[in-house]
């Protein structure tokens, strides 16, 4: 289950700025997912709250936004955002062209926390 | 709340994979391998198509496997004994492949020259698709028994994919799979994709899957 790996990897980046920053409890954590993850951000906590028992993360809470799917068109350079259904059906808006390169969509991005 | 304060993070956590991915890609494009990243269910048929896979091009085109599983060594076993270099990846418990160990992999295959790179990647239909390998081609495996609703089940794998092989077409007559229901669903999808049936048991379709990696093999190469 990669929700595991994943969750591992968010919590040691916010220990590392926790102890960066000299913080002796997290509060939250914000993040941005891109809606090409299919992790559900019920679970996301689930693991998080498993992980982080004895650290100073625990109880923190995971404040998630989730970020637009954006194609850059190969042809016309033009960005345009797309649905997670249609993502291996691309037209571009502005020409028609089918070829696009992923911008964004599949980011894990830990924005922020807030701790004491 | 008195005393909490806001810290900026600002990381990326699937970074330090996106540019592992795209290192091994440009590195191999500097060898001439082309590196094909193979998923499916469990059960579908992976591991019997790269052993009609290495018949099929023998005298034309080198090929190393690197094989993922979450545990158990029987599948670069069988591979090797076929007479292809193979390792073994134990991923311990993890669903899909990453860059990282898909480095270890390569790393671990000491011969070099090859053609064709073929990573056996963790038979799982939904986290393998979101993991970068490093691959040129992805290609993915549904067999008949598993049934034609899969594309509705697990979109993102059927987008990410070059070609989609419909394995164990020996058993449609005994099973009610709609291969039309099925050809219409993934090309909503993902219109560019390449369909082809075959049966590794009884080899039928699998010249034409063989036609299309020689294809793209000698196109890489180029």
């Amino acid at each position: 289950m990669h929700e595991m790996p994943i969750t591992e990897s968010i919590l040691n980046i916010v220990l590392k700025h926790a102890v960066m920053n000299k913080a002796s409890k997290v509060m939250a954590v914000h993040l941005q997912i891109g809606r090409l993850s299919d992790l559900e951000d019920e679970w996301l906590q689930r693991y998080f709250d498993y992980l982080s028992k004895g650290t100073i993360a625990e109880g923190a809470k995971l404040e998630i936004e989730r970020m637009p799917i954006v194609v850059r068109c190969d042809a016309c350079s033009t960005s345009y955002e797309a649905q997670v259904d249609k993502i291996g059906n691309l037209v571009c808006p502005s020409c028609g062209a089918e070829n696009g390169t992923l911008v964004s969509g599949r980011e894990y991005y830990i924005k922020s926390m807030e701790v004491q | 709340m008195a005393g909490v304060k806001l810290i900026e993070v600002k990381e990326e956590i699937m970074a330090d994979n996106a540019k592992q991915a795209e290192t091994i890609r440009v590195e191999l494009h500097g060898e001439k391998t082309m590196l094909l990243n193979l998923m499916s269910s469990p059960g579908s048929g992976k591991t019997s198509l790269i052993l009609r896979t290495m018949e099929g091009l023998k005298g034309s085109f080198n090929l190393g496997v690197i094989e993922a599983d979450i545990d158990s060594t029987v599948d670069a076993e069988k591979v090797v004994a076929a007479g292809a270099p193979a390792v073994q990846l134990k991923t311990g418990g993890f669903c899909h492949l990453d860059a990282t160990m898909v480095r270890q992999g390569l790393d671990a295959l000491t011969e070099k020259n090859f053609d064709l790179i073929i990573i056996e990647n963790v038979g799982n239909l939904v986290c393998p698709a979101e993991f970068d390998t490093g691959a040129h081609k992805n290609v993915m495996i549904l067999s008949v028994p598993e049934g034609d609703d899969k594309p509705l089940k697990y979109p993102l794998m059927f987008s990410v994919c070059d070609l989609l092989l419909i394995n164990k077409t020996d058993y449609l007559a005994l099973s009610d799979f709609d291969i039309n229901a099925l050809r219409k669903r993934v090309l909503v999808l993902n219109p560019k994709i390449v369909i082809l049936e075959i049966s590794c048991k009884t080899g039928a379709g699998i010249d034409a899957w063989i036609d299309w990696l020689k294809k793209e093999i000698e196109d890489f190469k180029k």
